[in-house]
C-alpha cells in the first residue's frame, strides 16, 4: 500500500480560552450600551453645550475601548502605547486652533 | 505575540539589533503608524467640518417646526430620518443607528477571528472572517441606500430663490449634490459626501483585505506559514474603520 506523504503542515490547534472570549463579548456589550445611551440622550435632551459634552465624553469612552481592547493597544509595550498616543497632541492642537479660528470667523460673519 | 526584547537576550542591548524594542513585528508597527497618519486625515476632515459649521447660523426655533432652509445649518436628525420599506414614516437616526450596530458587531467578529488565529484554529478564523465580511458588505449596502436617498431627496423638496437673467425667480430643488442642496447650505452636502464617502472607501478597502485574508486562510497559507499574524494586521485596520465611524456618527449625525 502506497504511503501518502502529506504536504500540509502539522498544526496544533489550541482550544479556545473561554475567559478571554467572554471578556471580548463584555467589551462589545459596553460599546452597545454606550451607543444606546447616546440615542436616549439624542432624543431626550435640549440641544446645547451639555448635550455636546456628553456626546464627546461617550465617544472618547467608546474610542478607548476599541483602541485599548479590540486593537489590543492596552496590552502592548509602553513605548508603543506612547508612540501612538503622544502624536494625538497634534490633533488636539488642530482642534483648538480651528475652533478659535472658527469663533473669530463667526464674529466677522462674512457669510451673511 | 510579543517577540524577545533586549532584556531577554543576555549581553545584548536594543542598539545591537535583532530585537524588537516595541515588542511587535515590523508589519504590525507600520500598520499602527499608517493608522495614526490616517487618523490625522480624518481629523482634518472632521475639524474642518466643525469650522465650517460654526460659521453658519444654527437653527434656533422649536425642533418640531423645523424646515429645510439655506439660511441655517440643518438639524441632522431631521435630514436622516428615512428607513428602507418605511416610506414617509419619520424615524430619525434609526437607520444610521442600525449601520452603527452592524459595524460594531463586525468589529467584534473580527477580534474573534484574531483570537482564533492566535490559537491556529483555521475553522474558527474562516467562520469569523465570513461574519466580518458580511458585516462590511451590509454596511456598504446601507450606505449606498442612504446616499441614494440623500441624492434623490424628499418629494416636497425645498424652494430656493435665485438670480437668473437679471431677475429673481424661485425653483424647487430635490435632494443634494455638489452644486445644490435641498437640506441646507452647500457645505452640508459637500461634507456629507466627502466624510462618509472617504470612510465608506475605507470600509470598501477593508472588505477587500478581509476577503483576501479569508481566501488565504481557506487555502491554508497561514497554516503553512505557521502564523496568523496577517489576520491581526488587517484586524487593526478594520477596527480603525470602526473607530472612525464612532467619530463620524457622533459629529455628523448626533451633534
Amino acid at each position: 500500500m502506497a504511503h501518502h506523504v502529506s504536504h500540509e503542515p502539522e498544526v496544533v490547534v489550541i482550544p479556545p480560552n473561554k475567559e478571554k472570549i467572554m471578556h471580548l463579548w463584555k467589551v462589545a456589550g459596553i460599546l452597545l450600551v454606550v451607543t444606546i445611551f447616546e440615542f436616549i440622550v439624542a432624543f431626550s435632551m435640549q440641544h446645547g453645550t451639555w448635550k455636546t459634552f456628553i456626546f464627546v465624553v461617550m465617544t472618547i469612552v467608546k474610542a478607548t475601548y476599541i483602541v485599548g481592547e479590540f486593537m489590543h493597544l492596552k496590552y502592548e509595550a509602553k513605548v508603543l502605547i506612547w508612540s501612538i498616543l503622544v502624536p494625538i497632541i497634534f490633533i488636539v492642537w488642530m482642534l483648538v486652533a480651528f475652533v478659535y479660528e472658527g469663533m473669530k470667523l463667526s464674529d466677522v460673519n462674512f457669510l451673511r | 505575540m510579543s517577540q524577545p526584547t533586549a532584556a531577554t537576550i543576555p549581553g545584548r542591548t536594543e542598539w545591537d539589533g535583532g530585537v524588537s524594542p516595541m515588542g511587535v513585528s515590523y508589519g504590525k508597527l507600520m500598520m499602527w503608524f499608517f493608522l495614526l497618519s490616517d487618523a490625522f486625515t480624518f481629523s482634518g476632515l472632521l475639524i474642518t467640518y466643525g469650522l465650517i459649521r460654526s460659521q453658519h447660523p444654527a437653527f434656533t426655533g422649536d425642533h418640531a417646526h423645523f424646515v429645510f432652509s439655506q439660511e441655517y445649518w440643518p438639524v441632522p436628525e431631521k435630514v436622516f430620518e428615512a428607513v428602507p420599506f418605511f416610506h414617509g414614516v419619520d424615524l430619525p437616526l434609526v437607520f444610521v443607528g442600525f449601520m452603527t450596530f452592524v459595524l460594531i458587531m463586525s468589529s467584534v467578529t473580527m477580534v474573534l477571528a484574531v483570537e482564533a488565529g492566535h490559537r491556529m484554529d483555521r475553522k474558527a478564523v474562516e467562520k469569523w472572517m465570513l461574519w466580518t465580511i458580511l458585516g462590511g458588505v451590509t454596511f456598504l449596502s446601507c450606505q449606498a441606500w442612504e446616499w441614494t436617498h440623500f441624492i434623490v431627496g424628499t418629494e416636497a423638496g425645498s424652494t430656493i430663490k435665485e438670480f437668473v437673467n437679471g431677475g429673481w425667480t424661485t425653483r424647487v430643488i430635490h435632494g443634494a449634490n455638489l452644486h445644490e442642496n435641498q437640506y441646507g447650505p452647500h457645505a452640508f452636502a459637500d461634507f456629507f459626501f466627502f466624510i462618509t464617502g472617504f470612510h465608506g472607501f475605507h470600509v470598501f478597502s477593508g472588505v477587500m483585505l478581509n476577503f483576501l485574508i479569508y481566501y488565504r486562510t481557506v487555502t491554508g497559507m497561514y497554516d503553512r506559514r505557521g502564523s496568523y499574524e496577517m489576520v491581526e494586521k488587517v484586524g487593526l485596520y478594520w477596527h480603525f474603520v470602526d473607530l472612525v465611524w464612532v467619530f463620524v456618527f457622533t459629529f455628523y449625525y448626533l451633534v
